[in-house]
């Protein structure tokens, strides 16, 4: 999970400096498109749909696998595939499955979010210029770490020091279901793994956001501030509000990965198939990225084939995901044409 | 605006990427032997340079609960045999069955012993011979548990059932009380911890509690736990880790695995019996050999119930499947010596010492003896 | 970026013509409280995010350098068992290698040529905003699914049981692809339509242009991309533990049997946690396991560092200087 410069410019409007796009590239006469040309031209036109092939193989093959464990009745899968045992059907098993994966996410989010605003607004707005590109190379740095460095620091140095906060949570806020206690000791629960997770999207959200913040018209800016706005109220009534777009897609972006996290998750959650909103008990939910993992050693062909309808469901719920952000951003280039 | 391109400069990528390979090629000096006496890949074609007369690569795959102890065999028997290269895959009891039927692998380690199903198709992989099954990892399952100020427990079937399941929550609860005189208790609350993945071992302590606790546990054996909720983790070493993480949890682990935690004595008949290699021996000895099957076919279905105070029957049993017969006689020499070392003294010892794994009895030692002595080519 | 006069310590401003707003500062100390309590907040934010960074990267090194030495560099895990103080990570550097240069031999040609298709032939196409979208889209795939294609495109052909490097090369290309097209994209926007013009204006044919022209200019963008896509896949470990599974020794073939890699390995040393070190004959470390999944998370991260930093430097060393 690294988030490059390229890809947090990708979802932000062109950069300043790149050439205008629409400008006339094909101006070649159409008569000189023959021989090489027309070759090379047929190798990029294949390169590009190769993608959209790829794209829909990936869902073919898993559908393709999975459509045994689809066509099968609850209690045939039952009866060949041990961990679905005490299952009815397939939707139950994939329920609670979906719920844990998608209440991970959004807990992450919660945390992840505000502080990714407040880092975006610190390097684009607080800092001084030239510590704000080192600032920005330190959070990416944050993305380079691979996932299952972070999930062996969760599990062995995060949960047994965060336990006694969690703790602490339950004893205080414990009359809201989210916090009900006492909390799990050892802390393998959801709770640490979304801080883990919220800890690993930062920086997407972060350089989404600050890409967009940065590009706050500066006519803007300075009449807020010429009408006598403090700093804050100057973010507030100008950056927030041309950004705000900006930051939805970004959030779900970070959504998206956080969705479809694996190692984390795996190596830190005491996993458990219920619809329960306690983050702070152990044994209580799932997500369908980790389950896949820890279940694929031992399973046969249908397992393996109820697993992957799992991994299909984790598939279209990721690409609503990204979709959806992808046209914020692509409604926001509209209107930003104005400014 | 008007723009130069200083295209000179380019040319310097050729020399980063002539970095790129002068790295990769000062790389290209590693070795596979780790632990310094000479048992690495098989570069040597002599094979015969360490004493064994065996060369070749074996392969095999299964059961991820005899894989320590199937480091140490391995380990061992290619330290005897320089020639050879053992190599075994710990994908799991049902993928190594799997791919032992479809012959990609020439032995399987697996936790339970092949259906009646999977026997018949075994006849193609074997030939129409026979197939081999020999109970060669027996390991006692102990419910270890992380109570500050208490060592040592005894346990019942339905004690046990009712804290997996959640109706005993608390460690000075009346049942447990009753069966530990002048253990003093705290009122902390239990945390039970089993395994997430599916395993053997649920397999082996779910059988054991639904044989002990009666009405206390309703739920069938699996090696997915039944019970919903509650602390779990992958892998033995998960669960470890997890008892050790916390205090007032308890789980059933694989003894070998327990160090420092504490262990519950389990009732047997009328007393309660701490783990031991030997009292794990002892159970599987005591139980019956599955009737019905080929000689060289070591099936045992261990005896849950038994009440002999010498034996510990909350126990693992893992097997290593092969074939009497294989079509290669190279590979049936492979096998006949790996599997002659496995069940021997120093191979038994090799895995005790490695995975604290219980020895097998010298009656199974000889029927499993005779077992592969049938191994042959053709 | 506009220049904002500070007043955050109060220290006197310059004098210029900012006495308006000073007076209208004084006159609401409940707004200039909320600047500084906003202000606060998000350099507090910022100091929040750096806490878990280095909490992380002080625990990989301080546990993780012990072991890392040449030794542990080059030999593998075999006959290595139990709390044997013994076992590298040779075999994992080698399958690392072998399964992201394969995915980078896969990615790179497909993604800079459809990247040369939407900048040069696509441009504004029904096709080309297809592929734009649904690369966007496709950056968002979860590894996992990544793993579970190629598991399935490989089970199609060779059974459910095949298990080897190049699997784990056609499942990171699934993520790396969209990476280097996006990165290789604006790369090629960015070179001046000018140059094109006057190659076309020499009577230079399209392919050739693209080729010597506008690929010679981007080059080090590109590689600059490519380098980070490969920095993004080289620590992806779930598709990996599908696709390539687990060996102890090394394994030179991507093409037969298994391989080990490094992120596969760490996860693997973890899984086998701690050792009971029951026989006090044999020298035991009990944390061993962890021990060398600590030292293999360092080496981990320092390679994707130097990838990194290498490929940051590239970008800056032979971009192309645009002279004014």
């Amino acid at each position: 999970m690294t988030t490059t410069a390229a890809e947090a410019r990708a979802t932000s409007p062109a950069p300043s400096g790149a050439p205008d796009p629409g400008s006339p590239r094909r101006r070649r006469p159409r008569a000189a498109d023959r021989g090489l040309n027309r070759a090379f031209r047929y190798l990029a036109t294949g390169a590009g749909t190769l993608i959209l092939v790829a794209l829909a193989a990936v869902a073919g093959f898993l559908l393709w696998q999975a459509w045994p464990a689809l066509t099968s009745s609850g209690s045939e899968i039952a009866s060949k595939v041990s961990f679905f045992q005490g299952q009815g059907s397939l939707a139950s098993y994939l329920g609670p499955l979906i719920f844990g994966t998608l209440l991970a996410a959004a807990v992450a989010l919660v945390i992840a979010v505000p502080l990714a605003i407040g880092i975006a607004l610190f390097t684009s707005h607080y800092a001084p210029r030239r510590l704000a590109s080192l600032l920005g190379w330190v959070i990416d740095l944050l993305a380079a770490i691979p996932s299952v460095v972070y999930g062996l620091w969760g599990a062995l140095v995060l949960a047994p020091a965060i336990q006694p906060v969690w703790q602490g949570v339950s004893d205080v806020l414990g009359w809201i279901p989210l916090f009900k206690g006492p909390a799990a000791d050892p802390a393998r629960v959801l709770m640490t793994v979304s801080l883990v997770l919220a800890v690993m999207i930062l920086p997407i959200i972060t350089a989404v956001s600050r890409e967009v913040f940065l590009q706050t018209p500066k006519l803007h800016e300075e009449a807020a501030l010429a009408l006598g706005a403090t700093r804050w109220e100057m973010i507030r009534t100008a950056v927030l509000p041309f950004g705000r777009s900006g930051v939805v897609s970004a959030a779900m972006l970070g959504l998206g990965r956080a969705l479809g996290e694996t190692m984390a998750v795996v190596m830190i959650l005491s996993p458990g198939l219920t619809y329960s909103f306690a983050l702070l008990l152990a044994g209580k939910q799932q997500t369908i990225a980790a389950n896949i993992a820890l279940k694929y050693p031992e399973a046969n062909s249908l397992g393996m084939s109820t697993l992957m309808a799992t991994g299909l469901a984790l598939f279209v719920i990721t690409m609503v995901v990204n979709m959806a952000s992808r046209w914020v951003v692509g409604r926001r280039k509209e209107f930003s044409g104005a400014n | 605006m008007e723009r130069h391109v200083n295209l000179s400069r380019l040319t310097r990528v050729g020399s980063a990427v002539a970095i790129g390979a002068l790295a990769l090629s000062l790389a290209a000096c590693g070795s596979d032997d780790a632990t310094g006496n000479g048992t690495g890949s098989g570069t040597s074609t002599d094979g015969a340079a360490n004493g064994g007369d065996l060369s070749g690569e074996l392969n095999g795959a299964g059961s991820s609960a005899q894989g320590s102890a199937m480091d140490a065999w391995r380990s061992g028997f290619q330290s005897a045999n320089s020639g050879v290269t053992v190599n075994y895959d710990p994908i799991g009891s049902g993928d190594g069955r799997k791919q032992f039927l479809s012959g990609a692998v020439q032995y399987a380690g697996s936790d339970a012993y092949l259906t009646d199903d999977e026997i018949s198709q075994a006849k193609t992989t074997c030939q129409n011979g026979d197939v081999v099954e020999l109970p060669v990892y027996i390991s006692p399952i102990v419910v270890a548990f992380n109570l500050k100020g208490v060592d040592s427990l005894n346990l019942d079937g339905p004690t046990v059932a009712k804290i997996f399941d959640g109706k005993i929550t608390k460690w000075d609860d009346p049942a447990i009380a009753k069966l530990n005189d002048g253990v003093k208790l705290p009122s902390t609350a239990i945390t039970p911890v089993h395994r997430s993945d599916d395993s053997g071992t649920t397999e082996n302590f779910t059988q054991w509690v639904k044989a002990n606790a009666g009405d206390a546990w309703p739920y069938e054996a699996s090696q997915t736990f039944p019970v919903k909720g509650g602390q779990s983790a992958q892998g033995t070493s998960g669960v470890v880790q997890t008892i050790q993480g916390g205090d007032g949890t308890v789980g059933y682990i694989d003894a070998s695995q327990a160090g420092k935690l504490g262990t519950a004595k389990i009732k047997v008949g009328d007393s309660f019996v701490a783990h031991s290699a030997d009292a794990a021996a002892a159970a599987v000895a005591k139980s019956k050999i599955v009737s019905g099957r080929a000689a060289s076919d070591i099936a045992v279905d261990i005896d849950r119930t038994l009440t002999d105070s010498s034996t510990y029957p909350l126990v693992l049993v893992s097997y290593d499947i092969a074939c009497t017969s294989y079509s290669d006689a190279n590979q049936a020499a492979l096998v006949k010596g790996f599997l002659s070392y496995v069940i021997s003294d120093a191979g038994q010892q090799a895995a005790a010492s490695a995975a604290g794994s219980a020895p097998i009895s010298k009656d199974l030692y000889t029927k499993a003896q005779a077992a592969v002595d049938a191994i042959k080519a053709g | 970026m506009a220049v904002i006069p500070t007043t955050l310590d109060g220290a006197p401003r310059p004098p210029r013509g900012d006495d308006v707003r000073a007076l209208l500062r004084t006159s609401d100390p409940r707004r200039r409280r909320k600047d500084r309590l906003m202000t606060v907040l998000v350099s507090t934010a910022f100091a929040v995010a750096l806490v878990p960074l280095v909490w992380l990267l002080w625990t990989v090194v301080a546990r993780g350098v012990g072991r890392l030495d040449p030794y542990f560099l080059l030999h593998s895990m075999r006959g290595v068992f139990g709390g044997m103080d013994a076992g590298g990570i040779y075999h994992a550097i080698v399958g690392t290698v072998w399964v992201t240069v394969g995915a980078a031999i896969i990615s790179v040609p497909i993604g800079i040529l459809a990247a040369i298709y939407l900048v040069e032939y696509g441009a504004g196409g029904r096709l080309a905003r297809a592929v734009t979208f649904f690369v966007d889209v496709m950056t968002g795939i979860p590894s996992i699914v990544a793993g579970l294609f190629a598991y399935a495109l490989f089970a199609l052909f060779l059974g459910p049981s095949a298990h080897f490097g190049a699997m784990g090369a056609v499942a990171l290309s699934v993520l790396m692809i969209p990476v280097v097209v996006r990165s290789t994209e604006e790369m090629l926007k960015l070179v001046p339509n000018e140059l094109r013009e006057a190659a076309y204006a020499l009577g230079v044919p399209k392919w050739l242009t693209v080729i010597k022209v506008v690929l010679r200019t981007s080059v080090a963008g590109i590689t600059t991309g490519v380098m980070l896509a490969v920095s993004r896949v080289v620590g992806e470990t779930a598709p990996l533990l599908l696709t390539v599974g687990v060996i102890d020794s090394i394994n030179f073939n991507p093409f037969e049997g298994r391989m080990m890699t490094l992120p596969v390995y760490v996860y693997r040393q973890f899984t086998s946690g701690l050792v009971p070190c029951n026989n006090p004959n044999v020298t035991c470390i009990p944390t061993i396991n962890y021990d060398r999944a600590w030292a293999a998370a360092l080496t981990l991260i320092l390679i994707v560092m130097i990838l990194n930093l290498v490929a940051r430097l590239v970008s800056r060393l032979f971009a192309p200087k645009l002279r004014p």
